[in-house]
């Protein structure tokens, strides 16, 4: 794990293939920890997931060894319910063992079913009461420039959670602090646990919106590594405003019954299914 | 009883901006009451370390919370309507689940908001924030007790929470005043009965205390600042020592500071006690004197409680 910043976008197709079998690896974890685990939301998981591996594995500066590091970079997952989605990305970055991963959800586990602060190395707040985690970004963003510290902070951010007011509150403060050591990732993947979102309390125009609380906008397909790790230079290098990274995803990603389905954003994948997307995903994690 | 009276919130903003000057870690927030709750003080002093939020309650406890993770000592303050209620997902998700270290400092709690009316009068917050695992929840009795609980609080990590009123209240205490988190404070020696105050009701008990005198029957007279932990010790001692009990609390009588006192009761030392404080039901507009009147919030009623508790004293 890069302990200090490397120049990820001085070649980005560097070491692509390597994450993107991490991103790979991990989505095999997340369809496994959440059928051992007997539910979860593999859904939100599997759509966030990419943008996990090329921060964790890129972009972020962090220690494993060092959870609490005080110049680490830090991440709020506000979606909190991807929280396996995480758990897989910390363990393949070396936080805890991948084995523990099948703990996901039971009595005694440090994997709770979303992120718990306190009890899993790695996570840096807790979450899972939507449209809280913007917020709590703002104050780490704002604790770095109170300690003149250039640590950078990332908030990943679900479009059904965007119905939450207090995500518009904390999007007002962000331009109003001009804190560009932030930036949030919009999980664009359309649909929440009753539909589209676009049905049940449409979102769009999303870009034009962010953009008129003062964020730069950047919009990207968030499976393209690519895409997603030349739009994370773009917000480290943007001056005076947060940036927001809308990646448009497809929820369920990786497994083609999952993909787009409504039914899979909390249901843990049966027997059947589970061995049914590790050979969709092939490798042998 | 003459009282010399003072208001307790300039109690918080001078301790505040003592705090900013001792430890560089010290950051404030508000959302937009930083003169009502006195947070303005801190603003003059130590302006790049103060964050005035806007209308937006919930976004500030979430502000404070991500501040807080980065080593900040933070004090988030608005009225305890505001603090505890509207935002009441926030504290408990963000601040108190993970145990971060932010100080929820409220003003204007209680009926004596006054002309406000219900919407504004905020009876349920000892309640909503005494259910929270990892909360400390402190209601001082005078300007000086807030002085000193804030600047203790400040020593001692940890979420907290710590109620004030609007209005001038009398002073108890002078700058000698030790506070401890956790200990109640006895103002007043007696043996038939104990009276355990909290807020702007401890004057009143000491006004009882002296009227019940004059009748023959001798009130001890405790300030229960801290709600939680609550001061159990105290409790037992009191209830085997005098043996009933009266609670005097600005607050709805469920789940308050006398609900408090009576789960301890009930656990170790039962003995009878009487509940005073605001019924089951919202308040109006008026003045505080008269609200608190009309509420039952009188030294009349405490004295009417304390008979009715002797009485059933075994």
């Amino acid at each position: 794990m890069p302990l200090e910043k490397i120049d990820y976008w001085q070649d980005l197709d560097a070491n692509l293939p390597d994450i993107q079998n991490t991103a790979r690896e991990a989505r095999r974890w997340i369809v496994k920890m959440i059928h051992e685990a007997g539910s979860g939301h593999p859904g939100g998981s599997l759509s966030a997931v990419d943008i996990l591996t090329a921060l964790y594995f890129r972009v972020m500066r962090h220690d494993p060894e060092n959870p609490l590091w005080e110049d680490r970079d830090r991440l709020v997952l506000s979606k909190g319910h991807s929280a396996p989605a995480l758990y897989s990305t910390l363990a393949l970055s070396g936080y805890f063992e991948k084995d523990e991963l099948l703990t996901l959800r039971k009595l005694g586990s440090r994997l709770q079913g979303h992120p718990s602060k306190n009890k899993t190395p790695g996570i840096d707040m807790s979450t899972g009461s939507l449209g809280q985690g913007l917020s709590i970004a703002i104050g780490m963003a704002l604790g770095a420039r109170l300690d003149r510290k250039d640590y950078r902070v990332y908030c990943i951010l679900g479009d059904g959670e965007s119905q939450e007011g207090q995500l518009w509150e904390a999007a007002m403060a962000a331009s109003h602090y001009k804190v560009d050591n932030l930036c949030a990732i919009l999980d664009r993947n359309q649909l929440q646990i009753d539909g589209p979102t676009e049905k049940i309390m449409s979102l769009e125009p999303v870009f034009p919106k962010f953009k008129a609380f003062g964020w730069h906008v950047v919009e990207v397909n968030g499976h393209d590594l690519k895409e997603l790790l030349r739009a994370f230079h773009e917000a480290e290098t943007y001056k005076g405003k947060p940036t927001i990274i809308i990646a448009n995803t497809i929820k369920g990603k990786g497994v083609s019954f999952m993909e787009g389905s409504l039914k899979f954003h909390g249901k843990a994948p049966s027997k059947e299914e589970l061995k049914q997307a590790l050979e969709e995903l092939g490798g042998d994690a | 009883m003459k009282w010399e009276l003072k208001n307790m919130r300039p109690g918080f903003g001078e301790a505040l901006v003592e705090l900013g000057e001792r430890y560089h870690q010290v950051v404030a927030l508000n959302a937009d009451l930083s003169g009502s709750t006195t947070t303005a003080m801190f603003d003059a002093a130590y302006p790049e370390r103060f964050f005035n939020v806007g209308v937006a309650e919930q976004n500030m406890m979430g502000i404070a919370a991500g501040l807080a993770t980065t080593g900040k000592i933070v004090f988030a303050s608005t009225f305890a309507m505001f603090a505890t209620g509207r935002a009441y997902d926030q504290i408990r998700q963000s601040i108190a689940y993970p145990k971060l270290n932010v100080k929820i400092v409220a003003t204007h709690a209680g009926i004596t908001v006054g002309g406000d009316g219900a919407s504004h009068q905020m009876h349920e917050d000892l309640a909503l924030m005494r259910v929270l695992p990892h909360m400390t929840v402190i209601a001082p009795a005078d300007y000086w007790e807030t002085k000193k609980a804030v600047l203790k609080v400040a020593e001692t990590p940890g979420p907290c929470y710590i109620r004030t009123g609007r209005t001038n209240t009398p002073l108890l205490y002078d700058e000698d005043y030790k506070f401890h988190i956790g200990r109640a404070n006895r103002l007043r020696d007696g043996d038939d009965v104990t009276l355990i105050a909290v807020g702007l009701m401890v004057a009143k008990a000491l006004e009882a205390a002296e009227e019940l005198e004059k009748i023959g029957i001798s009130a001890r007279v405790e300030n229960m600042s801290t709600i939680k932990p609550i001061d159990k010790k105290m409790i037992i001692k009191a209830a085997k020592e005098t043996g009933a009990i009266v609670t005097c609390e600005e607050h709805n009588m469920i789940v308050g500071m006398g609900s408090a006192v009576a789960e301890v009761l009930a656990g170790y030392e039962p003995v009878p006690q009487r509940r005073v404080g605001i019924p089951d039901v919202f308040g109006e507009s008026g003045e505080s004197e008269e609200l608190m009147e009309a509420y039952g919030l009188t030294v009349e009623n405490i004295i009417a409680n304390v008979k009715k508790a002797v009485s059933m004293k075994r």
